[in-house]
């Protein structure tokens, strides 16, 4: 396993070169630029400014440029859009703030979602079922972007309790309202595989086994029953991380976080290259921790699982 | 801003020195009304500006900033008429290209520097320096000082530009030619002074709390990005006795409805009125919703080249499309901020212009409808040959309503299908600026309040004229202005040639529409560009 | 209790075969039918998703106002006048542009059902594919074919949205194939992950030990033990690509104006709540949730009828 683990961290850096380059390639290919502006620069202002910034030369030297860049001085680029800022100081003010209230999100929406979801297939077809799959279905219908505003009326407008947005350092307060949007409809998927999985996992011959030996209820459930019911769980958490931090954006702009979720679409929309490169690194990173993170935990899910 | 020990202790410091409590309660010394003893104003921002470096800001957010952090020569007053402020008065010479300013000695840096002509001159000449590569160095080109286009392409050193210091307190500009709205120009953030020393020690981070050095009423204590940016009084400013408001915070909130929402929680002072609700919110708060004149129009331009739709090569066609907008109802039922119906180019409300007649303008809608049909039909146009073309927007919920409202009335009164493409900004901009459209929306704002800023947009040399409009006349009476000094009746012949060959169509002019907390005072709502000063502005006890 | 013979039946069936008649053979999918069929609420919501689709096609000949025309009488001050009411023909009432709810309700509704369903088609059809290959053939190909989801899951996908929109011009075709393009992703690692559990299952093994080749394993064996966890999360897939395809309109990539999706309708309703015009939002989010809700009952009867392990 270590060893897998090992090799599996050595390709991560290919991959995430690839990545890069196919990004860097991509952003090109849309038209407009950092510094197409309504008021557009004279010729020669523009041309000022691209050969500040290097963008007069050839790609793939602006390629290998940034490239070392980020290797010798970890310097991930200046940001065109925010000129008193660097891509270092977006990424680092940003993402303590993203990964704060996404963690946080993210561990409930989980928790929630796989205790309803036990707690609905043990109990098929009864009132508890019902309900944990009502609750699936008022979550699904409050996507983020309609939950935000909402909450912002009823806390912040109507009952004075919470603040409308802002971070404040991640106190407390400023937390509630993005984590409630954020992990409501994730926590409705989960609890709904997590439910559609263990009601499989109960029907089957091994489970039957297990109740005809005579083993109590709760045996069953926690030493034979979850190991299986969360593998399909566990291969949602992957695209429901990644489905966060693409939810993270709404999140940032009703609630002024000031989290990079944000910037991400920003940096696409404004064309400010350095930023869109560095959080797709960023996030390519994460994306491929985490899939390691999920391919090693279905492992220990299952012995006989063997890479 | 990286919360280390070292810009926290630095930003405690900072506010605790500067904070003077001199004027927090008591009452006004010119109107006497009691004070609240709370002087913070907050505000709502759209989106984070892209910079507060004066050369470097481009956009209204940014200028906010520029204005309260940094101090020009000369300011605005509430009805945007110029005030002495860095400079105390200045001379022009006989033939109008030389001006003379004389600065104020009391003027300092917030580290305790005397403010002088030196600092101007490195200014200005840091905003045309291809180094620096402003965003705005074409602003040098409207201001029209000489050698500022050939520092701009590299053909002169910066220290060439025709701006020097005669002493510590004289600055002396000389013009390409006589350019009678100069002096207005220097109530633009960009000819703002920055301290030499700052900017050489820190580079781009010189903006920072930590580091930043200003002239102004105010200096920057927080930073936040794309949250919140605090800035507090300078009590280095020599006008410090008479500031009234201690902090002034801006609140990023990319929603505008969220603002509404949290300025009714009492978390703003300040917000915009989403498209349409105004009358609501007037006739439910009227001593908090405002709507102003604003310089700024809306429009949408023809592609005037060969690569455009043939039927809008037939001015009969376009007469036709500007006809049939029932403007009324894009400022009354879709709007309903206030905003003015635009028959020409420029705003009615712009200094010193008297809006022509243009026979448009005299007509009732029922008129314009019926004339608009007859030239369509003149033309070729009909059910049987319906006209059938694109118009362009950028992705905006106002702009959406308003195209969906004006391609409605075409499609109603002309029979014309009208396709609707919405394009997200860069593409757009990209697009328009490549000639690749059919009919595509316009705005713009005026740099200084005088009406070429507007009309020079038609010229054919214009940068900013995307459609490519190009009219021999129009271009003989735009250089003719430059030098004359009775404008109006070249302003006029030039609407009155634009009003009959439609190659844009006029909407409305702006207005600029917000909630405001009623205890803050001292607003400047008669100033169409909107130059608001903290300085200026105070709360009274609620 | 000692066996009854019933020497009658016995008989009968002796002359059956006797004459060569043999007892005629359900196939799987008839079994996973009849199944589906007994499930009433399963049945229920297909009858409900059919109403809709219905309602789509049929509802346009009542509707007296289109779904782009503007009301110019109530335009102005649509949170009195444009509540939904019989008499004025808007049943749904007015949107914020003073634009026909019912009319725009409608079209939203069948735009997003045919975005959903599409894009749950093409992710299922690829993703499954592509991540039971992967997971069951393991090693070094699985490893490739992973991380080559890992980039693509990581690729800014609005670039490739933004290119897609100006290349080829706004379509709601197009539309279809930039989500299709990223729907499969997540399909894919769900199913790799299952069919890593499933492959070293005995039948699995025995199947092996018969000789069948492994693309016959593949698409024979292990997709069938796979219908759960895919018809699940199909099921929560559409609703899924609605909301995408409004985050992409909100950017202004996605359905153009005047035409509408459901996402589009609820992202602009949920922004007048402030303003007292609820039923902007109520109605498009009712159609909604009950897509939603029909899904899961039919996922759920699916689930059911297909599993194997019920037989």
């Amino acid at each position: 396993m270590l060893s897998y683990i090992f090799r599996r961290l050595l390709i991560a850096v290919p991959t995430l070169l690839i990545l890069m380059i196919i990004s860097f390639y991509l952003m090109q290919l849309a038209p407009g630029g950092p510094f197409t502006s309504e008021r557009p620069l004279p010729p020669q202002v523009l041309a000022n400014i691209e050969a500040k910034y290097g963008l007069d030369q050839p790609l793939h030297m602006q390629m290998v440029n940034y490239i070392v860049g980020i290797v010798t001085q970890f310097d991930f680029g200046p940001s065109y859009q925010y000129k008193d800022r660097s891509v270092n100081d977006i990424i680092a003010q940003g993402f303590p703030v993203t990964l704060t209230y996404g963690t946080i999100s993210f561990v409930i929406a989980s928790l929630i979602g796989i205790s309803l979801g036990v707690l609905a297939a043990i109990r098929h077809n009864t009132w508890l079922d019902y309900v944990a799959v009502g609750a699936t279905f008022s979550a699904q219908a409050l996507p983020n972007f309609v939950m935000a505003p909402i909450l912002i009326y009823v806390f912040t407008l109507k009952l004075g309790l919470l603040p409308g947005g802002g971070w404040n350092g991640g106190q407390w307060q400023y937390l509630i309202m993005p984590v409630i949007a954020l992990s409501t409809s994730f926590f409705a998927s989960i609890a709904r595989i997590t439910r559609s999985s263990m009601l499989e996992v109960l029907n089957s011959n091994f489970i039957r086994t297990a109740r005809a030996k005579g083993l109590s209820e709760r045996a069953i459930i926690w030493r034979h029953a979850m190991k299986p019911t969360l593998m399909p769980v566990v291969s949602y958490l992957g695209p429901a991380f990644v489905g966060m931090i693409t939810g993270s954006v709404v999140i940032d702009m009703y609630f002024s976080t000031g989290g990079i979720g944000r910037f991400y679409v920003n940096s696409a929309l404004n064309r400010d290259y350095a930023v869109m490169l560095g959080l797709t690194i960023l996030y390519g990173g994460l994306t491929v921790m985490f899939n390691l993170l999920t391919d090693v935990i279905y492992a220990w899910l299952d012995p006989k699982i063997r890479y | 801003m990286k919360l280390t020990s070292k810009s926290v202790l630095g930003a405690l410091l900072a506010s605790s020195i500067l904070m003077s409590p001199a004027l927090a309660a008591g009452n006004h010394p010119v109107t006497g009304e009691a004070l609240a003893d709370d002087q913070t104003f907050t505000y709502w921002e759209l989106d984070e500006r892209s910079s507060i470096d004066p050369q470097v800001s481009e956009d209204v957010s940014g200028a906010a900033f520029v204005r309260d952090l940094f101090e020009g020569l000369y300011n605005q007053d509430a009805d945007g008429n110029l005030v002495p402020a860095g400079a105390l008065s200045h001379s022009v010479n006989e033939a109008g290209d030389v001006y003379t300013f004389n600065l104020r000695p009391e003027s300092k840096w917030s580290n305790g520097d005397p403010v002088t002509a030196h600092d101007f001159v490195y200014a200005w000449q840091r905003l045309v320096d291809p180094e620096l590569a402003s965003p705005y160095s074409w602003f040098m080109h409207v201001m029209n000082v000489k050698n500022g286009d050939a520092i701009v392409s590299g053909d002169m050193a910066p220290e060439e530009l025709g701006v020097r210091a005669i002493d510590d307190l004289t600055l002396e500009v000389t013009l390409e030619a006589p350019t009678h709205y100069f002096a207005l120009t220097t109530v633009h953030g960009s000819t703002f002074p920055v301290h030499r020393a700052t900017v050489e020690a820190h580079g781009a981070e010189w903006t920072k709390p930590e580091n930043i050095v200003v002239n102004g009423a105010y200096i920057l204590t927080e930073h936040v990005p794309s949250e919140r940016t605090t800035r507090e009084r300078n009590t280095m400013y020599w006008n410090n006795e008479n500031t009234i408001l201690d902090k002034v915070v801006t609140l990023v909130i990319n929603d505008e409805n969220v603002a509404l929402t949290r300025y009714f929680a009492g978390e703003l002072d300040q917000t915009g009125v989403p498209a349409g609700q105004y009358p609501k919110m007037k006739a439910e708060y009227p001593d908090q919703a405002h709507s102003n004149p604003r310089l700024c129009n809306y429009y949408y331009t023809f592609n005037m080249t060969d690569t455009t739709n043939p039927a809008f090569k037939d001015v009969r066609v376009r007469q036709a499309l500007s006809l049939a907008v029932d403007r009324s109802i894009i400022t009354d039922a879709v709007l309903q901020g206030g905003q003015f119906q635009a028959y020409t180019f420029t705003p009615a409300l712009t200094a010193g212009f008297v809006t022509p007649d243009v026979p448009i303008a005299s007509m009732t809608q029922a008129e314009r409808d019926a004339k608009a049909m007859e030239l369509m039909a003149e033309a070729g146009y009909g059910s049987d040959n319906p006209l059938s073309f694109s118009m362009l927007y950028n992705t905006s919920e106002g702009h959406k309503k308003i195209a969906v409202a004006m391609s409605q009335m075409w499609k109603q009164k002309l029979g014309a299908e009208v396709e609707l493409a919405n394009q997200e900004w860069k593409t757009f901009l990209e697009t328009r600026g490549n000639q690749d459209f059919e009919l595509a929306r316009g705005a713009w704002c005026g740099d200084y309040n005088e009406a070429s800023t507007f009309l020079d947009l038609l010229g054919s040399s214009s940068g900013y004229n995307d459609g490519k409009y190009s009219n021999a006349r129009v271009d003989e009476l735009l250089a003719m202005s430059k030098t004359s000094d009775n404008t109006q009746p070249l302003y006029t012949e030039i609407e009155q040639i634009v009003s009959e060959e439609v190659p844009v169509i006029p909407v409305y002019h702006y207005t600029g529409v917000m909630m405001l907390n009623p205890a803050l005072k001292g607003w400047p709502f008669n100033n169409v560009e909107q130059n608001w000063y903290s300085k200026d502005l105070y709360k009274v006890a609620e | 209790m000692g066996l009854v013979h019933d020497n009658k039946r016995i008989e009968t069936i002796a002359e059956n075969i006797v004459e060569g008649e043999a007892v005629k053979g359900r196939s799987l999918w008839q079994d996973a039918m009849a199944r589906f069929l007994q499930n009433k609420a399963a049945v229920g919501s297909l009858i409900l998703l059919a109403a809709i689709l219905v309602f789509t096609q049929i509802g346009p000949y009542f509707a007296q106002w289109s779904n782009e025309e503007i009301d110019w009488s109530r335009m102005a001050d649509v949170a009195e006048l444009g509540k939904p009411s019989i008499e004025n023909g808007h049943y749904f009432g007015l949107d914020d542009l003073g634009r026909d709810l019912y009319s725009r309700t409608i079209e939203g509704t069948l735009t997003s059902f045919m975005v959903g369903i599409v894009g749950a088609f093409v992710a299922v059809v690829i993703g499954t594919l592509y991540g039971a290959i992967s997971g069951f053939i393991g090693g070094r190909v699985d490893n490739i074919m992973m991380r080559i989801v890992d980039i693509l899951i990581a690729v800014p996908s609005m670039f490739v949205i933004i290119l897609l929109m100006v290349i080829f011009e706004r379509s709601l075709f197009m539309l279809f194939v930039g989500i299709g393009l990223f729907s499969w992703l997540d399909m894919s690692r769900i199913v790799r992950g299952q069919t890593l559990a499933l492959k070293h299952k005995e039948f699995i093994e025995a199947a092996h030990a018969a000789g069948v080749g492994w693309f016959v394993i593949v698409v024979r064996h292990i997709m069938p033990n796979l219908m759960g966890v895919v018809v699940v999360y199909a099921t929560l897939l559409v609703p899924g690509m609605i909301m995408a395809e409004s985050f992409i309109s909100f950017l202004g990539l996605g359905v153009q104006e005047p035409n509408t999706s459901l996402g589009a309708l609820i992202s602009a309703g949920a922004g007048t709540i402030l303003y007292d015009q609820l039923w902007q939002l109520a109605i498009p989010l009712t159609f909604f949730l009950t897509i939603v809700i029909s899904l899961f009952f039919i996922g759920d009867g699916l689930r059911d009828a297909l599993d194997p392990k019920d037989r």
